[in-house]
């Protein structure tokens, strides 16, 4: 926001107490989860705008603002609000640029929040990456921790392609112990990582999921087993090279995807892992993921619903016999 | 006291007064429940008993409720047990949705209530089909959807207005304006600074409404709920109230306005002022709805121990209930 003066920021109280500063009131939000907090402080309401609840107006003013010279992020807040706003995201933002034949760009970003937390039951818990990954004209990155999340945001703010960047709740509050640099730096929008390396199970994780695989990865390293875990950070586009590759070394892939299951990001991976590495595996590619159910409000079931450290090791047991 | 207030039957009256205590107990153990961690949190309806309670006195069993995130006071004022739903916020197999809707999804359709819901003005057009399908059946019954200051901005509400009045539907839009959506101000969100005005444009009375004072939003909501049943069509309602607490679980609603303002509203307090409305008008004595109160906090402190000694769903649980049947 500081190199580009056309960057802005929209949502519900991303600051917070709209219209109150004269009160002494000013930013007591900075977004759901503090992520866009401090900003009115540095850019002022004209950059940093607090709207009323009206998802199709505001994403929608996103897409008109940015076909018209801005570079706005916008906060939907939960993923699940999609089914307010689809029409502005699915018709207009992944459209346009095609739809015009390439004339008009859209530098837009949209932030939602995503994953099963601490009883916020069905409508306040999805994940819903192949939604958004199955329609040509979006990019879509998923962090898997504070220097993804930071180098993908950037990443994501400086495309020029619309991009949705999806947060997990449950992450929040992780104490991940790693070094985020204090200066701007991009993670490459397309690009996974190998955050662990082995050679007897390819892993894959997709945000909060990554974080499972490597504490599953851990527990089958007592038990004997190098699994290598694949950090997707992107579902649209998916970095085939990366996975392909380990998958060549490993012969078994292991999928890990807090989605429902059906016609999912995993199922993508499973179908990519099937038709480009089908010589390569020792066994059928293997899926963990939610179940085809939406999310239950009880923590006793909530946290059978997504996938756990010990359903993706067992997953892993038996696939490697 | 007025000639219309003295005409509510007394029975109605004291109705009134033992459920906006109820719901101000419920509220403070549902609170308690978050504060010690029991739970994840729950949105408050502190301050904002009245609206509810003045609206569903003139409801039936088979009138359609239908609520928002911040709904615990339209399903009591609706007539759910306060034994399921205090299981259901601690998540238990005998809750009022078994344990798999919680706070945001409290439904009873056996009462009407047909659901809280999560998602700001998603409920304004289901409560509108409510509506569509007691008066194609040709019945008399009626629906009422609540949602605050913060929903209005919503394009389904103004779809559903449109709707509702296009096809003269048995429908109450009810909004609680309480003043602020999470730290957003009304004032800042709703352009003309008045959500009843909207009416007008749809073509349906619009009314606003002292929602703190359970006897003026009685009256008003008694003419909307005629008029409905008689096929004259909708209303929107505007109660103006105030919530005491922050927005959701721990939020200081401090960050967002005064302590000074705060008691300004709490001064208006619903349950003080119908307590000294009964008082005065000689419906009851000090003692009896000091009674009132002291029951009701014994039916939550039986509902709060029958939620903790109610059994957790069983696992299986995790899978049933998405479909009626699926091959
Ligand atoms: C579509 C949608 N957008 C945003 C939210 C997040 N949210 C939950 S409650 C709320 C404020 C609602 O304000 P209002 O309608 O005035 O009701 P109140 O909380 O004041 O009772 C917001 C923004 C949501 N649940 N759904
Ligand atoms: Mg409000």
């Amino acid at each position: 926001m500081r190199e580009d003066s056309s960057t802005i920021v929209m949502g519900i109280d991303v600051a917070g107490a709209a219209g109150k500063a004269d009160e002494g009131f000013i930013d007591p939000f900075g977004g759901t989860f503090a992520m866009t907090k401090g900003l009115i402080q540095e850019f002022g309401t004209s950059r940093v705008l607090d709207t009323p609840i009206s998802e199709t107006g505001f994403v929608g003013a996103g897409v008109g603002a940015a076909a018209a010279g801005l570079r706005p992020l916008v906060d939907m807040m939960f993923v699940g609000f999609i089914g307010v706003c689809g029409d502005q995201i699915f018709n207009n933002m992944a459209k346009m640029h095609y739809m015009f034949g390439g004339k008009v760009k859209l530098p837009i970003t949209i932030q939602a929040q995503t994953a099963a937390s601490g009883g916020n039951a069905a409508q306040h818990s999805e994940t819903l990456y192949s939604i958004f990954a199955h329609f040509p004209g979006l990019k879509c990155v998923v962090p898997s921790d504070p220097y993804s999340a930071k180098g993908l945001q950037i990443a994501a703010m400086k495309d020029d392609d619309p991009v949705v960047i999806f947060q997990s709740t449950r992450l929040m509050g992780v104490n991940f112990d790693q070094h985020v640099p204090e200066e701007a730096y991009e993670l490459p929008i397309g690009k996974s990582r190998i955050v662990k390396t082995g050679d007897d199970v390819t892993l894959i994780g997709i945000g909060t999921t990554t974080r499972t695989c490597i504490q599953a990865a851990e527990s089958l390293a007592k038990q004997g087993y190098q699994a290598e875990v694949v950090d997707l950070l992107s579902v649209s586009p998916i970095d085939e090279e990366t996975i392909l590759s380990s998958i060549s070394k490993t012969r078994k892939v292991v999928i890990v995807d807090e989605d429902y299951p059906k016609c999912s990001v995993a199922s993508e991976l499973s179908a990519l892992s099937a038709e480009k590495a089908f010589d390569l595996l020792d066994a059928p590619p293997v899926r963990v993921t939610a179940p085809h159910a939406s999310i239950p409000y009880s923590s006793v079931l909530e946290q059978l619903h997504f996938p756990s450290v010990e359903t993706v090791t067992k997953a892993c047991r038996e696939i490697l016999g | 006291m007025t000639k219309s207030q003295s005409s509510i039957p007394k029975d109605t009256l004291m109705w009134m007064y033992e459920t906006l205590v109820l719901i101000r107990r419920f509220e403070e153990q549902a609170k308690r429940e978050a504060d010690q961690g029991r739970i994840l949190g729950t949105h408050s309806a502190i301050g904002e008993e009245a609206t509810p309670t003045g609206i569903c006195a003139h409801l039936r069993d088979d009138d359609y409720v239908l609520g928002n995130h911040r709904s615990h006071h339209h399903c009591i004022a609706k007539g759910v047990d306060i034994n399921e739903m205090m299981a259901e916020l601690l998540g238990k197999a005998t809750g009022t949705n078994k344990g798999k809707g919680g706070t945001m999804h409290i439904a009873d359709a056996t009462k009407g209530m047909l659901g809280a819901n999560g998602v700001v003005g998603s409920n304004i057009p289901v409560a509108t089909g409510c509506a569509l399908s007691a008066k194609v059946q040709g019945k008399d019954n009626v629906s009422v959807v609540f949602f605050g200051d913060g929903a209005s901005s919503q394009g389904s509400l103004h779809e559903s207005m449109n709707l509702a009045s296009i096809w003269n539907l048995p429908v109450l839009f009810v909004c609680e304006n309480n003043r602020y959506a999470e730290s957003t101000p009304f004032e800042y969100a709703v352009a003309g600074q008045s959500v009843a005005n909207r009416a007008a444009g749809y073509g349906m009375p619009g009314v606003t409404v002292d929602g703190q004072n359970v006897i003026e939003v009685y009256e008003v909501a008694g003419e909307a709920v005629e008029r409905a049943r008689r096929g004259e069509g909708p209303t929107l309602i505007e109660a103006m109230t105030y919530r005491y607490h922050g927005h959701f679980g721990a939020d200081n609603p401090r960050g967002y306005r005064t302590a000074e303002e705060q008691k300004y509203y709490e001064d208006k307090d619903c349950i003080l002022y119908m307590e000294q409305f009964l008082i005065e008008s000689g419906v009851a004595t000090k003692e009896r709805l000091e009674e009132i109160d002291n029951d009701a906090k014994a039916k939550v402190i039986k509902a709060t121990q029958f939620a903790i000694d109610s059994p957790y769903p069983d696992p299986s649980e995790l899978l049933s209930d998405v479909y009626i049947k699926y091959p």
